[in-house]
């Protein structure tokens, strides 16, 4: 096995202490008076964030030349699913205690949890095509599957959106976290763009 | 109705401060087996360090425990962190408090807190409360109904409506200082919802003063309603004849209306409001039209269509 990289070590750091913390927290009780929600949002948020970070290797990547980043992105999203699945299995057992009827009213009329529910669909395909042999099966299939993440992140971020009481229209009430989490989205996605792309290069190799 | 408890059934604060405590030693102790034990009813009164306090509601359901009550808050005056509020509004000054009562009335003034509770003794009310966001809590008040004020300073026939105004301090309310919210906070009632014996201003919690936290110097406490309409830290109080802007209604008018009644079948546009998760318990509830008092206060909306005035 080769000896893991300091970024490695971090990546995989990241990616369970925040676990290992909301379980410390759970047994001691230190998760609000309203733990399941207290746990609903934190995994949700969690898992937002690694998505983001995955999303940012790519272009971290263009941007400064560090040429390991883009090895650590899979990684990345797969902790990302990993908190996305603890936020669906909270959802549907700890809060509706696996009550059909009650999830039903929730997930199959309300935008909200139906985009939180599309988002989760997607990314589960790329969580279990992220292992090796996959990756050989699929070929240049597999890259293209995994642009659905250009897709399932602004999901993300309305469905992240539309959990907090505000107003995205008028600009009133609790929407500065998500605007921010919206407008980094927006921004990876545009760094993304062929032409943006392109620039970046040769603003780089002007620089150097 | 007015729940009446011998004072003798009041708890001492120790003996329900003490929840965290054994739920941390009960946890580090049984470790992954209070998993198991959060999925059972709490049990009626098994240790000494229990934390129910004896106090129900008419329905029967255990009073939620004063560090519950003053420890999970929904006061975007401070921060939209729900266990934020007690620390952030810890050194919040509600002595001495004066409420202005103007408007439409006979006898318009500015009242003192402790003249309002003299000229108003408060009583014990134990109170269902209902947020919006689905979940729930029984909250032992002391306070006086509104209309025992409201018929002191005698509204005029022309009154329809009442406005209350939250205080704005935003040196001590750092919530105050974003930009994304129409402060002070305001909220309305129509007069005879404000009349209405069970509509209360509160000025205690579990017999002692209101925590800034809960709403004090005074605030409001209208239980068949969401939670965001019993306005807290108030100021002043307006009799008018037009229905007053409320502070979420501006915020999101199609998800936050004027009368927000409790009620199972009107769902936010967001999330049903068919089902409520009530604190200190594991699985949803129901919940229950105008919050379980219906019987008291169906009367009010006869005529009206509550999906069109939610």
């Amino acid at each position: 096995m080769k000896k893991p990289t300091p970024l490695q070590i971090l990546v995989h750091l990241a990616g369970w202490l925040p676990l290992a913390l909301l379980v410390y927290n759970f047994l001691t009780d230190n998760l609000t008076a309203n733990p399941v929600q207290a746990i609903e949002q934190r995994t949700g948020l969690l898992a937002l964030n690694f998505l983001l970070l995955s999303l940012a290797c790519t272009p971290l990547a263009t941007l400064t030349g560090w040429k390991e980043l883009p090895l650590r992105r899979k990684a990345l999203g797969n902790y990302g699913f990993l908190y996305a699945s603890l936020h669906v299995l909270t959802f549907l057992w700890l809060d509706y205690n696996l009550n059909l009827l009650s999830i039903w009213r929730d997930v199959g009329t309300k935008s909200y949890t139906l985009l939180g529910a599309a988002a989760f669909l997607l990314l589960t395909p790329l969580a279990i095509t992220s292992f090796p042999h996959w990756m050989k099966r699929l070929g240049k299939n597999w890259k293209r599957l995994h642009r659905l993440v250009y897709l399932i992140s602004p999901l993300v971020a309305v469905h992240f959106f539309l959990s907090q009481k505000g107003d995205f229209f008028n600009l009133q009430g609790n929407i500065l976290q998500p605007l921010i989490y919206a407008a980094l989205i927006a921004l990876l996605l545009t760094l993304r763009l062929p032409a943006v792309k392109r620039s970046i290069a040769t603003l780089r190799s002007r620089a150097q | 109705m007015s729940a009446k408890i011998p004072s003798s059934e009041i708890t001492p604060k120790h003996a329900y401060l003490t929840r965290r405590d054994f739920m941390k030693a009960a946890g580090l102790a049984a470790g992954g087996a209070i998993l198991a034990a959060c999925a059972t009813p709490p049990a009626p009164t098994p240790a000494p360090s229990n934390p129910q306090s004896g106090k129900t509601d008419e329905r029967g359901d255990p009073a939620n425990t004063y560090e519950d009550i003053t420890n999970y808050n929904n006061y975007y005056e401070f921060t939209t962190d729900k266990e934020g509020v007690a620390r952030l509004s810890q050194n919040f000054p509600t002595d001495p408090w004066q409420v202005e009562v103007t408007g439409m009335v006979r006898n318009p003034g500015t009242f003192g807190l402790e003249d309002l509770i003299k000229a108003h003794p408060p009583q014990e009310r134990i109170y269902r409360l209902r947020c919006v966001e689905a979940w729930s809590m029984v909250i032992p008040w002391q306070g006086f109904p509104l209309a025992s004020l409201l018929r002191a300073v005698e509204p005029t026939s022309a009154a329809k409506y009442v406005r209350f105004q939250s205080i704005y301090q935003p040196q001590n309310m750092p919530g105050q200082k974003e930009p994304w919210y129409p402060w002070p906070y305001q909220e309305g009632l129509r007069l005879d919802e404000a009349m209405h014996d069970l509509t209360l201003l509160a000025t205690g919690l579990y017999g002692g003063e209101l925590p800034a936290q809960s709403g004090g110097g005074i605030r409001l406490v209208v239980p068949w309603k969401y939670g965001f309409k019993s306005i807290k830290a108030i100021v002043k109080i307006e009799l008018t004849d037009q229905q007053p802007q409320t502070l979420w209604n501006e915020i999101a008018p199609h998800e936050y209306g004027f009368y927000a009644n409790v009620n199972p079948a009107v769902d936010h546009p967001r999330w049903s409001q068919a089902t409520e998760r009530r604190i200190g318990e594991f699985s949803r509830r129901d919940t229950l039209l105008f919050n379980g008092y219906a019987e008291e206060v169906s009367h009010l909306y006869a005529d009206m269509d509550l999906t069109q005035n939610y």
